[in-house]
Parts: structure tokens; C-alpha cells; sequence
């Protein structure tokens, strides 16, 4: 813990010249801010991929203008090719999560506020955290360039299965050049995020400033330790993964590729590998990775939630040891995905326990999220209300795995749009709205200007109803038999279907459309919006004790000391109805306690 | 805002479950005899994830309802009971929940995966390329003679790369594009990824299973109803993926013995 007495720790002066300034930037803020840049050209770029896809299934033989243009053999005309389709999906599958919701909820938000909130100066390794962007930013440069070199991205699935994944240019387009440009962005990816989990576990643990103890810190500090922690397990596995598909791409190795494999009347010169290792390890890797998209926005919507409640949680400290469950359980639970693979059978059985067990954190995590609703005094803004959404995405999306956690259910259901709908509900739209709910939120102290409330609801509504539209569908679809990563549907069963899939199409539409009215919101505030004040939620934790935009150290060259818990609200204080961490001024609780 | 709010959640709780309880999109008739034990798992999952879900977000609504507008001089306060109530409830009714469905999920899931096929099963491979399916009969003797990959050559139609020349077992081998199956008779089905992975899934069978290249994989089942079903490959193996199909036709065990037979001249 950081002791008041110390000299000042910062580790680097501030920057004077443009380039050391808001380009190659040591300071977590400005890094923070560039997170979350990348993040946002990210979606876009996921969220048009998931127009054209869109368009495609509801409508296969469309020509949609320009297509063309970016691939004259994947859309000759514009209409696009089976290929393409699930080129395009790859793409938009591997951008989501990794460049989206993983970097957006942890990494942005994450290095912005975490040193902030335990009332540090910086991260400990500021090299290593500037390094952490611009590796990511070049993962992200490399996986684009996929798009523009050989024959295209690789068409295997965000996935990635073996040994598709391994075999080379023989499998289909993309599956050369393409999937040796995934493993490398996807390992430098996860350089990227290992970086950032080092430094994200030493701010907690290190430079937590005098009286904050580890209970003290807020639940968005907790939830991002946790992830780091996630991060740093997980991502370590999917590295030297990425790494030996390389390998077997072009240095002859076989670490996924069986013998006796036969493509084009071709014996492939592979021999001895394992196709289902790469199941596991990439399992072991994705499973912790949707807690790693949805546990910071867990613990991002508790803390705007208790702010705009005026009262705490029921319980912090379980909030705190379920996030801490889901983490450990997510390790215990990834074979799940893996029930109808060729695993041992028993194995399925192993997995599943534990699967349905991890519903039981997640259930009291929402449990206290909602009564902790009773007798607050509810503020509603757009921050609390994408919050709220949140809880409702989470809920939905949630109670869909209580069937894929059962490997009989799991027959008929794996592989289909219900699963689809099952995680775009829970990981995919939930943890956005955590991010919008989070942009919100915190972009007056980002920004220094207040984001227009009225835009800001028009967002809410269009997306809440419209990720509704769209998703909940998808479950049917799943039900009635609809496979996923099928470019179109020739067969009999399911030409029925297709008039749902128009509908998702034209709710897709117009839901992407309303994330330009965020857009806008965002570009125009950051410029001509209200000037913000240091606290303008009336909020307890340390962000909020400091200015607005923060100054370069932080806190202006103090260090500040902690003497309450995160959130005392609810109580009598010289400024309202909260004390905020850094006052001194005792707490005497309004609570009517029982 | 925030009762409009509330009664939006309660117009999407309840329009997502309508369709559910009005049975609009379901799954198509079981022809198996182990399906019915699935399709009870799903029900009762349904009927809990429903009400699970329903509560929720009831609840959810009512609180954004009460509380957004609190009454003047009205101050915070905790839900009675407090987080100890809410665990432990969660605990007992989320774990019994988890009890009874990991339980009885055990049943339909062993009656597939961990029960033997029974001595007087049929066999039949599957053989899963991109993108197509290839089935073959043991023939008369019984046997299925061994692969020979470097053999495999789709021009000259040796799908599965068989040296009948050299291995008797192979010389009676029927190797068919469609599967067809006696009715009431158990399947044991020998699965063999050719190239990368593949899956076969027939939605009326309530199976579905993954083709692991390098290892192969089994499954029995028994079809209880005669008709022409769709077998339909659910990993992503390439670009022909969504047209990667074969039929499956169930057939009586007269019709089965007249087909088998010629097939077995057409070889």
C-alpha cells in the first residue's frame, strides 16, 4: 500500500512534444482513451460486417453496392459467395470479442480509471502498458490486413477449429496465408493482454494509496483484478497455441494435423498431431474469456448502479466472492463447449456439473443487483439505464445456458442459432450496454464535457428494444433446428424459417443504425458538449475526487488517503447524501438497517 | 420514463415467451427411442429457465417502477431479509435446480453415450469429406475391410480408398451416398473424418455428434418411424458447409433388404 509519506512515485514527467503526448504515451489515461478508439473503430467494423451478413441471410441472391469492391472474388456484382460469408463472419466474430469486448470493459475503461481509483499515479510499468496498446493496435492492423492480401481472411470460425485450422490453403480460401495472419494477431493480441493483466494486478495489489484496503476499493476495481487475473491465466494458454498452428503452417509440424488425412484425393504430410488439443486448449482460453468480457461489466453497472441508487449493494462483499467463483469456475467449465466433440463421454458429465454450478454465483450476482433496487431512490439517466438493460440482457441470455450446460439438451441444441442467441445475449449485448452504460458514465471525467442526455436515451430505447428484436429470435431459430455458420439454407427444413430471418435482418438494421446516434452523441460532446464539473453524479469514489479531466498525476501531486468504504450513500454529509472516500467527515448512516 | 421503462421489460418478458408456450417454432417429431427422454429434459428445463427468466424480469420491472421516483422526504433503505436471504435462497433453489437437472440429465445423456450398442446392432460407417457424406455396409461377410487413405480417389468413385483386390473383407463392402436404415433395428454407426472435422446431426434421431479426425467415434440409435430425414453437418468444415447433406431414409425391414440389395448390385 502506498504510504502518504513517500516521495511522489510517478515514474515519467509529463510529456511535452505531440507525439510522446497522445501518441506513443506513457501516461494510463491517454493509453485508456486509445483502448478505447481502438474499440470503437472495432465495432464499427464488426457491426458492418454484421449488416452484410445480415443482409445475406435474409436475402442470399441481393446484391449489396460496393461490395465488390472489397473483395471482386468473395462478391462478384456484390452478391456475396458462400466463402465470403463465413469470411466475413470469421471476422466479425474474432473483432467482437477480442477487439471489442475485451478491450473496451478491461483495457479501456480499466487503464483509465483503476490507477484513479486506488488513488495511484500511474501503473507500475508504463513501458509495458504503452507496449500493451500498440501491440494490440497491430494485432488488430494484422487481422485487418487479411482482408486485402492472397485469398482473403481465413473462413474457419472466431473458433478456429483443427485441424481446418492447420492444414493450409487445400482447406478453402483463406485457410492459407488467412489463418496464418489470425494466429499472429491473436497471439500478439494476447501479449497485449497479458501486459496489461501484469499491470493491472500490481496497481491493486501495490499502489493502493493509505486506507485502501482491498475492501475499500470499488467493485469496478475488483471486477477488473479479477479479470486481470482471468487474463493472465488464459491468455497465456492461447498464445503458444496461436504459435504451434503457425508452426504447422510453415515448418512441417504436425501438433494438430492426424495422420492419414485425405484432401482433394491428397494425403496431407502430416502425421502424429491431436485435433482435439486444440478444443482444449482454445476452450481453456475461451470459456474464461466471456467472464473476461462480462465480469468487468458486472462490476462497472454495480457502481453506476449504487450511484444512481443513492444507496449501496446488499452486499459488496458477496458481489465481490461470486465474481471471484465465476473466474475459478470458468476453468472448471469449458468442456462444455465440447460435449458432442469426441470427447469421453464421462468427461461431458464432468463439465456439466460445474456448468450448471457457476449458475448459482451468477444468480446471486443478479439477485443482489435487483433488490438492491428496493428503496433506493432510482435516478434514471442514460448511464442508469443502459445499467439496468444490462441486468435484463444479462437475465436473458443467462437462463439459455441452463440448457447448454446439459449434454442431452446440448445434442439437439449445439451448433444451432440458439447458442448463437445464448452468448450474443449474454457476453455480446449485456456487456455492451456494460460499455455504453460505462461511456456514459464516465465521459465526464474522460472528456471533461457531459454527453447529451437526450441522444442518449434515444440510443437506449432504440438498442434495448431493437438487441430484443434481434436476439431473442435467435433462440427460436435454435429450437426449430437452424444451424449456425450456414451461408444460406437450401434445405427443405429450413426454408421456413428464413421470414424470421428477414426479421432479425431489418431489426439488425435499424439497431446498428441507432449506434450512429452514439456515435454522433460521442464525437459531438467531446467537443461542444457541457462543460462537466469534478463530480457531476454525486459520486463516492476516488475518480470523483479529483478533477475533471484528470491532471497528469492523477491528483495533482498529493496523494490522497482513504477513509470510508467506496459507497456511503444514503447518509447524512456537509455536501448531500454521500461521504465521499477521501472526506474525513464521519458517516452517519439514514439507513434504516434491518 | 423509468414506468415506461418498467412496462417495457414486462411487454418483451412476456412477447418473448409467447412463442414458447404457443409452441410456434418447435423442434420436428422424435423417430428415436431414446428422443423422448431428451425432449422431457427440455421441457423441464424450459419450464424452469421460464419461470426463472419471467420472475426475473418482473421483478427487475417492478423495482424500476417503485423506486425511480421516490416520495418526497422518503429515505434509502435495504430489502428485508438482506444479501443473507437472497444466498441462501439462491443457493437452495438454484442448487436443487442444478440437482434435479444434472440428475435426470444423466438418463437421456447415458442412454446415448455411455449404454454399448446391443450384440445384433447394425453397423454402418460414415464417412465425412467436404463436402459429402459416404456410407458403407459390411456386406454378407460381415466385415468391413480396412481404409487405405493414399487410395482414396473420388474420380474412380473409391471413396474410402478400399483395395478389394487385396482385402477380402472388402470385396462385399457396400459404399452408398444415402443412408438408409431398417425401422425398429439398432444402429451402431462407425463415424470417420476423411479431412477436418464434420458433424452428423439428424434432428428427428436427436443425434448429433462430431467426426474427429485421427479418432474414430460411435454412436447407436434406434429409428422408430419410417420416412426420409435429413442428415446435415453442423462443424464448419469449409466453404460447402451449409450444403454439406445426405438423406436418410428409414425404411421397412422388406424395403431395407430390397435396397441393400441394389445397392449391392450398382457396386
Amino acid at each position: 500500500m502506498h504510504d502518504m509519506s513517500a516521495p511522489a512515485a510517478h515514474h515519467h514527467a509529463p510529456p511535452t512534444s505531440f507525439i510522446r503526448k497522445h501518441v506513443f504515451s506513457l501516461d494510463h489515461k491517454v493509453i485508456g482513451k486509445q483502448y478505447y478508439a481502438l474499440a470503437l473503430v472495432a465495432a464499427l467494423c464488426g457491426m458492418v460486417l454484421s449488416w452484410l451478413m445480415r443482409i445475406h441471410l435474409g436475402w442470399t441472391n441481393a446484391a449489396i453496392p460496393g461490395l465488390q469492391l472489397l473483395s471482386k472474388n468473395g462478391a462478384p456484382g456484390g452478391v456475396m459467395t458462400p466463402e465470403y460469408y463465413l469470411q466475413l463472419m470469421t471476422m466479425h466474430g474474432t473483432i467482437m470479442v477480442f477487439f471489442v469486448l475485451t478491450t473496451a470493459p478491461f483495457a479501456a475503461f480499466g487503464n483509465f480509471f483503476l490507477p484513479i481509483q486506488v488513488g495511484a499515479e500511474d501503473m507500475p510499468f508504463p513501458r509495458f502498458n504503452m507496449m500493451s496498446f500498440w501491440v494490440t493496435f497491430l494485432a488488430f492492423v494484422v487481422l485487418m490486413s487479411s482482408f486485402f492480401v492472397g485469398d482473403g481472411p481465413t473462413l474457419g470460425g472466431w473458433t478456429q477449429y483443427a485441424p481446418l485450422n492447420s492444414v493450409g490453403a487445400v482447406a478453402g480460401p483463406g485457410q492459407g496465408l488467412g489463418v496464418i495472419l489470425w494466429m499472429i494477431s491473436i497471439a500478439l493480441f494476447c501479449v497485449g493482454q497479458l501486459l496489461g493483466a501484469l499491470n493491472f494486478i500490481t496497481t491493486t495489489l501495490d499502489l493502493r494509496v493509505k486506507g485502501m484496503s482491498l475492501m475499500r476499493l470499488p467493485l469496478t476495481a475488483w471486477a477488473w483484478f479479477i479479470t486481470s487475473c482471468m487474463g493472465l491465466t488464459a491468455f497465456s494458454v492461447l498464445m503458444p497455441a496461436c504459435i504451434l498452428v503457425v508452426l504447422d503452417h510453415v515448418a512441417g509440424t504436425s501438433f494438430f494435423v492426424t495422420s492419414n488425412l485425405v484432401i482433394n484425393d491428397q494425403m496431407l504430410p502430416h502425421s502424429g498431431g491431436s485435433t482435439l488439443l486444440w478444443q482444449h486448449l482454445f476452450w481453456f482460453f475461451g470459456h474464461p474469456e466471456v467472464y473476461i468480457a462480462i465480469v468487468p461489466g458486472i462490476g462497472i453497472v454495480s457502481h453506476i448502479l449504487i450511484t444512481s441508487m443513492r444507496k449501496q449493494m446488499l452486499s459488496q462483499r458477496v458481489l465481490i466472492y461470486c465474481m471471484g467463483a465465476l473466474a475459478v469456475l470458468s476453468y472448471m467449465v469449458y468442456g462444455h463447449h465440447m460435449f458432442v466433440s469426441g470427447m469421453n463421454p464421462f468427461s461431458s458429465l464432468a463439465f456439466s456439473f460445474p456448468t450448471l454450478v457457476i449458475t448459482i454465483p451468477a444468480t446471486i450476482i443478479v439477485l443482489i443487483q435487483v433488490f438492491s433496487l428496493y428503496g433506493s431512490k432510482l435516478r434514471i439517466n442514460s448511464a442508469s439505464l443502459f445499467a439496468l438493460g444490462f441486468i435484463s440482457m444479462f437475465v436473458s441470455g443467462g437462463v439459455s445456458g441452463f440448457f447448454l450446460a446439459q449434454p442431452s439438451i446440448d445434442i439437439m441444441l449445439h451448433a444451432t442459432y440458439f447458442v448463437v442467441g445464448h452468448f450474443h445475449m449474454v457476453m455480446g449485448v449485456a456487456a455492451m450496454f456494460g460499455i455504453f452504460a460505462a461511456t456514459y458514465f464516465w465521459f465526464p471525467k474522460m472528456a471533461g464535457r457531459m454527453m447529451n442526455e437526450t441522444l442518449g436515451k434515444v440510443h437506449f430505447w432504440l438498442s434495448f428494444v431493437g438487441a430484443y428484436c434481434i436476439f431473442m429470435p435467435f433462440h427460436y431459430l435454435g429450437i426449430a433446428g437452424n444451424i449456425r455458420r450456414y451461408s444460406s439454407f437450401p434445405d427443405d427444413f429450413l426454408q421456413p424459417l428464413i421470414p424470421v430471418h428477414r426479421w432479425i435482418t431489418v431489426a439488425a438494421l435499424i439497431t446498428g443504425a441507432a449506434q450512429l446516434v452514439f456515435l454522433y452523441n460521442l464525437i459531438h460532446s467531446r467537443f461542444w458538449g457541457k462543460l462537466a464539473t469534478d463530480n457531476p453524479w454525486e459520486g463516492t469514489s476516488l475518480e470523483w475526487s479529483t478533477a475533471t479531466p484528470p491532471p497528469f498525476d492523477n491528483f495533482g501531486g498529493k496523494h490522497p488517503v482513504v477513509y470510508h468504504d467506496p459507497y456511503q450513500y444514503g447518509v447524512q454529509s456537509s455536501v448531500g447524501d454521500y461521504v465521499m472516500q477521501t472526506s474525513p467527515e464521519q458517516v452517519k448512516t439514514e439507513h434504516e438497517e434491518k | 420514463m423509468a414506468k415506461f421503462f418498467a412496462i417495457t421489460i414486462i411487454v418483451i418478458a412476456i412477447a418473448s415467451a409467447i412463442p414458447i408456450l404457443l409452441h410456434t417454432w418447435v423442434a420436428p417429431e422424435d423417430i428415436s427411442t431414446h428422443g423422448h427422454m431428451i425432449d422431457e429434459q427440455m421441457s423441464e428445463t424450459m419450464v424452469e429457465a421460464g419461470v426463472s427468466f419471467l420472475a426475473a424480469q418482473l421483478m427487475l420491472a417492478l423495482f424500476i417502477w417503485r423506486f425511480s421516483n421516490p416520495r418526497p422526504g422518503e429515505k434509502v433503505k435495504s430489502f428485508p431479509g438482506g444479501a443473507r436471504a437472497l444466498v441462501i435462497g439462491a443457493v437452495l433453489l438454484v442448487g436443487a435446480e442444478v440437482l434435479a437437472l444434472g440428475v435426470f440429465g444423466v438418463k437421456a445423456w447415458a442412454n446415448v453415450y455411455l449404454t454399448p450398442p446391443s450384440t445384433n446392432a447394425m453397423p454402418i460407417q460414415v464417412q465425412a469429406g467436404q463436402f459429402a457424406f459416404y456410407f458403407r455396409y459390411p456386406g454378407p461377410d460381415g466385415k468391413l475391410g480396412p481404409i487405405h487413405p493414399e487410395l482414396i480417389n473420388e474420380g474412380s468413385q473409391n471413396f474410402y480408398g478400399l483395395d478389394p483386390e487385396h482385402d477380402p473383407d472388402s470385396r462385399d463392402d457396400i459404399v452408398t451416398a444415402e443412408m438408409a436404415i431398417p425401422v425398429n433395428k439398432e444402429v451402431h454407426l462407425l463415424m470417420h473424418a476423411k479431412d477436418v472435422g464434420h458433424s452428423f446431426f439428424v434432428r428427428e434421431l436427436r443425434v448429433q455428434q462430431d467426426f474427429v479426425p485421427g479418432l474414430d467415434v460411435s454412436l447407436h440409435f434406434t429409428a422408430t418411424k419410417v420416412g426420409k430425414y435429413e442428415i446435415v453437418c453442423t462443424q464448419l468444415c469449409g466453404l460447402g458447409h451449409y450444403n454439406m447433406k445426405a438423406y436418410l431414409e428409414v425404411l421397412s425391414p422388406q424395403d431395407f433388404d430390397d435396397w441393400l440389395k441394389k445397392q449391392q448390385a450398382m457396386q
